[in-house]
């Protein structure tokens, strides 16, 4: 008898799985499809060699590493080419510690970014047309406080 | 006093001014698009293999012998580049030479692609690794430029060409020298 009944359950949990089965599979795809939706802009091929590979040299690797850590990353903006996985990041990497490896100096790659991108590609602050009132700026505030300041403390004096 | 008075009405309309400005800012689309700094400039030396058997590759050489060209920055994995397709074959008919540079993409995906899609390129380059894209200071796909007769960049359009960009870039073309 209790055979029987277990036999019965285990029937009625197949046909249970059974029912259900299809609908499961399409949730499933479904779900597959979502988390794969966001994948359809990305392409299919490997990182740049020198995406992820460090240079041998630790030296050449640690100028490389402080480069990539002041330039921007042009896809995902508002992060460094180092901290990016976007491939493009990726490549931008490959580009520096390739020229690294060369024996180009990590102030020329960043012009060489510089001359393609403008400014805007390099997080290390460059005095140029555009950028000099940000330096001007300050220095102007700060010799107006001095004005002001001197003249009251001199007018208390007299 | 009075110069007190006026000096404080001074700081209340230079702050009102400068969230104004900030109102203003905020309203305005937020513009993404990172230009090429390398316009008037010669393209950079390149010679990438062909992309697909039924197309040659192309070399930087190909872009300076005398006739203007289209030079579409493109990848199979790309979704605005479906949509600028049918835009690139209405400039390829109206006597436009177009050349293509396949980013990241493998040769059987850039075949299916241009199978769905049509192919208006005489030539197009394989870039693996996106270094002639970095090179012309490229920052995504799709993207146009107008290389005139010489290999001189003249002119460069980000994102999809969409239906009213076909008369301004032949007519860049025909700045170009075409």
């Amino acid at each position: 008898m209790n055979a029987l009944s277990l036999l019965h359950s285990v029937e009625r949990f197949a046909r249970f799985v059974l029912r259900w089965v299809p609908t499961l599979a399409g949730i499933t795809m479904a779900a597959l499809a979502l988390c794969l939706g966001p994948a359809a802009g990305q392409d299919l091929l490997p990182p740049a060699p020198y995406a992820y590979r460090q240079l041998d040299d630790p030296k050449q690797e640690a100028k490389a590493q402080a480069l990539m850590e002041t330039l921007r990353c042009l896809k995902c903006q508002g992060q460094s080419i180092a901290d990016s996985d976007a491939s493009m990041a990726g490549d931008m990497r490959h580009q520096v510690r390739t020229r690294i490896a060369a024996g180009e100096s990590p102030e020329a790659i960043r012009a060489w970014m510089i001359e393609r991108y403008g400014d805007y590609v390099s997080y290390k602050p460059e005095l140029s047309t555009t950028t000099w009132p940000l330096f001007a700026l300050p220095l102007l505030l700060i010799a107006l406080a001095a004005l002001i300041l001197g003249r009251r403390l001199g007018g208390r004096g007299k | 006093m009075i110069r007190g008075r006026i000096f404080l009405w001074g700081l209340v309309a230079l702050t009102a001014g400068l969230f104004g400005l900030f109102a203003y800012q905020l309203s305005q689309p937020k513009d993404e698009f990172i230009q090429s700094t390398m316009i008037g400039k010669p393209i950079p030396p390149f010679d990438l293999p062909p992309s697909v058997p039924e197309r040659p590759g192309l070399a930087s050489g190909d872009l300076a012998d005398g006739q203007p060209k289209l030079l579409n920055v493109f990848a199979s994995w790309c979704v605005p580049c479906i949509a600028e397709a049918p835009n690139l074959a209405r400039l390829e008919a109206a006597g436009a030479n177009i050349v293509g540079i396949a980013i990241r993409d493998r040769s059987q995906d850039t075949e299916f692609f241009l199978r769905q899609n049509g192919n208006p390129f005489s030539r197009i380059g394989r870039d693996d690794i996106s270094a002639v894209q970095l090179s012309i200071g490229s920052s995504g796909v799709p993207e146009t430029f107008v290389i005139d007769g010489q290999g001189i960049i003249r002119y460069q359009h980000i994102g999809d060409i969409r239906d009213s960009d076909v008369a301004l870039l032949l007519e860049k073309l025909k700045e170009a020298g075409a």
